[in-house]
């Protein structure tokens, strides 16, 4: 039976991993080829590499940070922030990554999603989605760009399909509006974009118990969680979360 | 020495490192016949389209690798690499497999049957098929998944699958049982990804590589 995939975030700034609330009180959490590692032996199905330094000098330090962590991580690996075009896709598979994951740059110049898709294959693709409800709640629920600074006026479900059609492998959908609250996913809004592509949806923000991950993969139709914060807070590792999951009733991979 | 053939069908790095990572010796990427030729083992990776396959055909790669493992050349296709190894796909019907296992590669089907509460009922199939799922009645004389035991996980990415045949050394199951290994003699092909599953999958590679 296929699982229900946990999937382990690493934010990471300046060669280092580094953990915080909304993005405040920012520590260093350590070594990003270290914790990858540690991830994938603790259970973890796939890891991201999140680079939230983005910037121009960041690049090159960045891609010697996604080479070592590649170096011994046998599980699939996902790097994500500054990618803007196909030859900083390239550099970055380049380096060890399996798939990329685009946000504002595939808004800004959807055809990005076609030109690493046709190079490096559609799974190699994530289109990350911002989302906050509007007005009516989920189903008018706007994208937002910019690290969710900049609303775009496009409908979540609209872009997720149309990011489809383009030939992304998998949509990274992170509710802003539950985001680092700890009191759930926003099931009702990944739901509705589950029901609406074919291709796998990654729900992120808003972790806070084991229980959160089994609603979203029940209730919200997600196939798998990212897990970031809640790490930090409580559950210890993947293997706690999945073996708490598979005593709810979640298919899981274990032993791991 | 260990040949993995490069017709850029996807990334081949993590292939490659895990064979490294396996202290295996000798490991050369290649589009060369030749260096097919002169191979003891060659890995034919691959994610993508089937109709990749026919840049190995326009290579002479094809006639190479059927003349090499007629001969005993010990072969490992993966995802593609696998499909390949069959009469051919509807993903690209006008590109002939190698015809080595019956059957031609299918997409899932949009629908599955399940059980529930006693009654059939027809829900949706979502492909592609990404994530880990579980290798189920494997073959016991499998030299490839050897120590590999019913229910292992491993992680898999496609739309297209492979049916069962006489020759299939583990099965899936997603929307019905489709070959996730398949073996005979020389000739071995995984639908998954070993490269990116885990202890699994280092065992199938490190499985290889001591043949």
């Amino acid at each position: 039976m296929l699982t229900k995939r946990i999937i382990a975030c690493l934010d990471v700034r300046g060669g280092r991993v580094v953990k915080g609330v909304q993005f405040v009180d920012i520590i260093d959490a350590g070594d990003p080829a270290e914790l990858a590692h540690r991830h994938a032996a603790e259970g973890a199905d796939e890891v991201v590499l999140l680079d939230i330094t983005a910037t121009h000098e960041g690049r090159g330090t960045l891609l010697e940070t996604v080479r070592r962590a590649a170096a011994k991580l046998f599980v699939p690996f996902t790097v994500g922030g500054g990618v803007r075009t196909a030859d900083d896709a390239a550099a970055v598979f380049d380096a060890g990554a399996d798939k990329v994951s685009i946000n504002s740059a595939a808004i800004a110049r959807p055809q990005l999603i076609g030109e690493i898709g046709s190079s490096f294959g559609a799974q190699a693709v994530i289109v990350a989605i911002d989302a906050r409800r509007g007005a009516k709640g989920a189903e008018d629920a706007e994208v937002y760009v910019s690290g969710g600074r900049k609303p775009t006026g496009l409908r979540v479900v609209e872009w997720a399909r149309e990011a489809e059609e383009r030939g992304a492998g998998e949509i990274l959908l992170t509710s802003m509006d539950t985001d680092g609250m700890r009191n759930g996913f926003d099931c009702e809004l990944t739901a509705a974009v589950s029901q609406a592509v074919q291709i796998p949806v990654i729900a992120s923000g808003g972790a806070g118990s084991a229980e959160h991950f089994a609603e979203v993969f029940g209730r919200g139709k997600a196939d798998a969680a990212l897990a970031a914060s809640i790490f930090h807070f409580g559950v210890t590792s993947s293997r706690e979360l999945k073996t708490q999951l598979a005593s709810a009733g979640v298919s899981v991979r274990l032993p791991c | 020495m260990i040949a993995v053939i490069d017709y850029k069908a996807g990334n081949l790095t993590s292939v490659v490192k895990a064979l490294h990572y396996l202290d295996a010796r000798d490991v050369v990427v290649t589009q060369s016949p030749d260096v097919v030729h002169g191979a003891d083992k060659v890995v034919l990776p691959g994610v993508g389209h089937f109709q990749a396959t026919q840049l190995l055909a326009s290579l002479g790669l094809t006639e190479a690798v059927r003349e090499s493992i007629a001969k005993g050349m010990w072969f490992l296709g993966i995802c593609v690499g696998l499909q390949w190894l069959f009469e051919g796909s509807t993903e690209a019907p006008g590109a002939p497999g190698l015809g080595e296992f019956a059957g031609m590669c299918e997409h899932f089907p949009a629908k599955e049957i399940k059980q529930m509460d006693g009654k059939e009922i027809s829900v949706e199939l979502k492909s592609p098929h990404v994530g880990w799922n579980s290798l189920e009645q494997i073959r016991p004389d499998s030299r490839l998944l050897r120590g590999i035991a019913d229910g292992s996980f491993v992680y898999f990415t496609h739309s297209w699958r492979a049916p069962v045949v006489q020759e299939t050394a583990s099965v899936t199951n997603y929307g019905g049982a489709f070959t996730s290994a398949v073996e005979r003699e020389n000739i071995m092909g995984v639908q998954f990804h070993p490269e990116k599953s885990a202890d699994v999958g280092l065992r199938v590679f490190r499985n290889f590589v001591e043949l």
